[in-house]
């Protein structure tokens, strides 16, 4: 048999300009952008963000032509101080995005982990799928996309102060529902929160239910370069993720470690 | 079934097609993943005794016929992927430690600390490497001369020099590795490249220039075989472009004793066993042995 030769998508980054800022809580905002290309993206693909001259980022798109970045590192700064007419360099949609699936959903979000997630509540809406979500964040105004996810559904808020809603982490509000219900259960946010998602589900027994999206150190986004890929099984976040089944994710090594740029071992979450 | 399984410097494996240095290396996990997937043996990310972060990105750039990458050798450090090697070993097939360094001193104290891999692979070809690590070691021949000494001097696993494509050099460059003790040479690194955004004027990847690999490079990769093949009595293990079994086949009749494969994976995890069972197929058909083909090109002119 002859090998496949079909090899390149020929994806160099295309210019994309900046037409709209939005600011969505202290150091959040959204930058939606001129990006035709974008148009088949699905929710929870990501696009590699160059800004120009600093560093090149993975961004989930927060919908088709727009990205909610949280002010964390020098890109991040940069960007989140961008202004309509500013130009950025867009490589992508990459990853698997979300499978979506089912007629009754459970979304639960945390924080700036709501980005992949609206848009995924809005083409669940469309469909005619039950969408209900679960969103936390540190205070009441830390909580993004409130609006959004209210226009198609059901929502509860939690907040670590309770400013708003149930004081407490959003993964408490799960035991308030029968996470059973659900067809699919869809998380993104905080690794230690997608841990206790996970947890959860899997000592119910329907971790192949959930979805999760990751954050992983990505710098090729095309699956050769290895700096994402996680433990045990070597899958790549980059192009077999970022959304990964439950299963997937049992006995990995969310919660407990990552790795830096260098490919060292972090700990961020405590050693065990 | 036809056996494709052979030896290169000692090392015994089951088929001649290996993981390429850079690729899916940075991991114990991912190397046994892509051993487990059916590579004869995996090679790491290059290692040196500092950990480094590499470039900023852009660090890969899709063009009309390969990829472009200035990663810039970002590694955990030698230290730190001991911790790595158990996963990788895990699967069974040789682990080709990849290490670099600026000097023989730096070289030699890489090598030691990956002492415990089946062999070494000594990275003085990177394209987009810092200042004094990489490429630049290759126009020094002494200095060339001296890693390799120097290396071979400090362990005992069989020690491979991976060389820049400079087509008119490359023999002469694998001359000085065989006198100086390498046990093979592989060729060849990624081309030096760039892209530039006709948008803004800027050229795209984060360290301005990166080297290319993929289709593009193959035909390139293929002369480099055949000139070195001619030019040694060490084994030459081929990397450049290799997408599918009829491009190691082509690579073996050059006289490779082995093939590696990077880029070919972004979009086929599964290349090593097609690799596998295509030669097979391919032997099967002609009535030849592995050791037959090998080579072959040459006694064909």
């Amino acid at each position: 048999m002859m090998s496949n030769r079909s090899w390149f998508l020929q994806l160099k980054p295309i210019p994309a300009t900046v037409t709209e800022v939005r600011k969505e809580a202290d150091d959040v905002c959204t930058l939606c952008f001129d990006a035709p290309m974008l148009d088949r993206a699905m929710p929870g693909q990501y696009v590699m963000v160059w800004v120009h001259r600093l560093d090149e980022v993975p961004m989930a798109l927060s919908s088709y032509n727009a990205i909610t970045i949280q002010n964390v590192g020098e890109a991040t700064r940069v960007l989140t101080g961008m202004k309509p007419g500013d130009i950025i360099g867009l490589r992508g949609p990459y990853g698997s995005g979300f499978g979506i699936k089912g007629s009754d959903i459970l979304i639960i979000a945390g924080g700036v982990g709501a980005a992949p997630l609206a848009p995924l509540a809005e083409a669940c809406a469309s469909r005619g799928i039950k969408v209900t979500a679960l969103l936390g964040a540190k205070t009441v105004s830390d909580l993004i996309f409130v609006e959004r996810f209210k226009a198609v559904g059901e929502l509860m808020t939690a907040t670590d102060d309770g400013t708003e809603g149930y004081l407490g982490p959003v993964t408490e509000l799960m035991k308030d529902v029968n996470l059973e219900e659900y067809d699919q259960l869809y998380a993104c946010g905080p690794e230690l929160m997608m841990r206790g998602v996970l947890d959860m589900c899997a000592e119910r027994g329907i971790e192949s239910t959930l979805q999760m999206s990751l954050h992983r150190y990505v710098k090729c986004g095309v699956g050769l370069c290895g700096a994402c890929c996680i433990d045990p099984d070597g899958l790549r976040v980059c192009c077999e993720g970022p959304v990964f089944t439950g299963d997937k994710l049992v006995g990995s090594e969310l919660g407990k470690y990552r790795r830096d740029a260098s490919g060292r071992k972090t700990y961020p979450w405590g050693r065990e | 079934m036809t056996d494709i399984s052979t030896e290169v410097t000692g090392l015994k494996v089951r088929s001649p097609a290996m993981l390429a240095a850079g690729v899916l290396g940075t991991t114990g996990t991912s190397l046994r993943r892509i051993a487990v997937s059916g590579a004869g043996a995996v090679v790491t990310k290059s290692l040196g005794v500092q950990p480094s972060e590499g470039h900023p990105g852009p660090n890969l750039v899709e063009v009309d016929c390969g990829f472009l990458n200035a990663m810039g050798l970002p590694n955990p450090s030698c230290a730190a992927f001991l911790d790595e090697m158990d996963a990788a070993r895990e699967a069974g097939v040789p682990i080709i430690a990849s290490v670099i360094g600026r000097n023989a001193e730096e070289f030699s104290g890489a090598a030691r600390l990956m002492g415990g891999a089946d062999a070494l692979e000594l990275n003085v070809s990177c394209p987009h490497a810092e200042r004094g690590y990489g490429a630049s070691i290759c126009s020094d021949p002494d200095l060339l001369a001296d890693i390799v000494r120097s290396v071979k001097g400090s362990v005992k696993i069989p020690v491979w020099v991976k060389l820049p494509p400079y087509v008119d050099k490359i023999t002469e460059l694998g001359i000085i590795s065989e006198k100086n003790g390498a046990d093979a040479v592989v060729a060849i690194n990624t081309v030096p490249a760039m892209a530039i955004d006709i948008n803004t004027g800027m050229p795209i990847l984060g360290n301005i220039t990166g080297g290319l690999s993929g289709p593009a490079i193959k035909p390139i990769s293929l002369k480099c075989t055949y000139d070195l093949y001619k030019a040694l009595k060490i084994p030459v293990i081929s990397v450049g472009g290799i997408a599918g079994w009829e491009d190691a086949v082509e690579f073996i009749m050059a006289g490779a004793a082995a093939v590696q494969v990077g880029s070919a994976l972004h979009n086929n995890i599964d290349i090593f066993r097609e690799i596998e069972t295509g030669i097979k197929a391919y032997l099967e058909e002609k009535g030849m042995t592995l050791e037959a083909m090998r080579g072959i090109a040459h006694r064909k002119t």
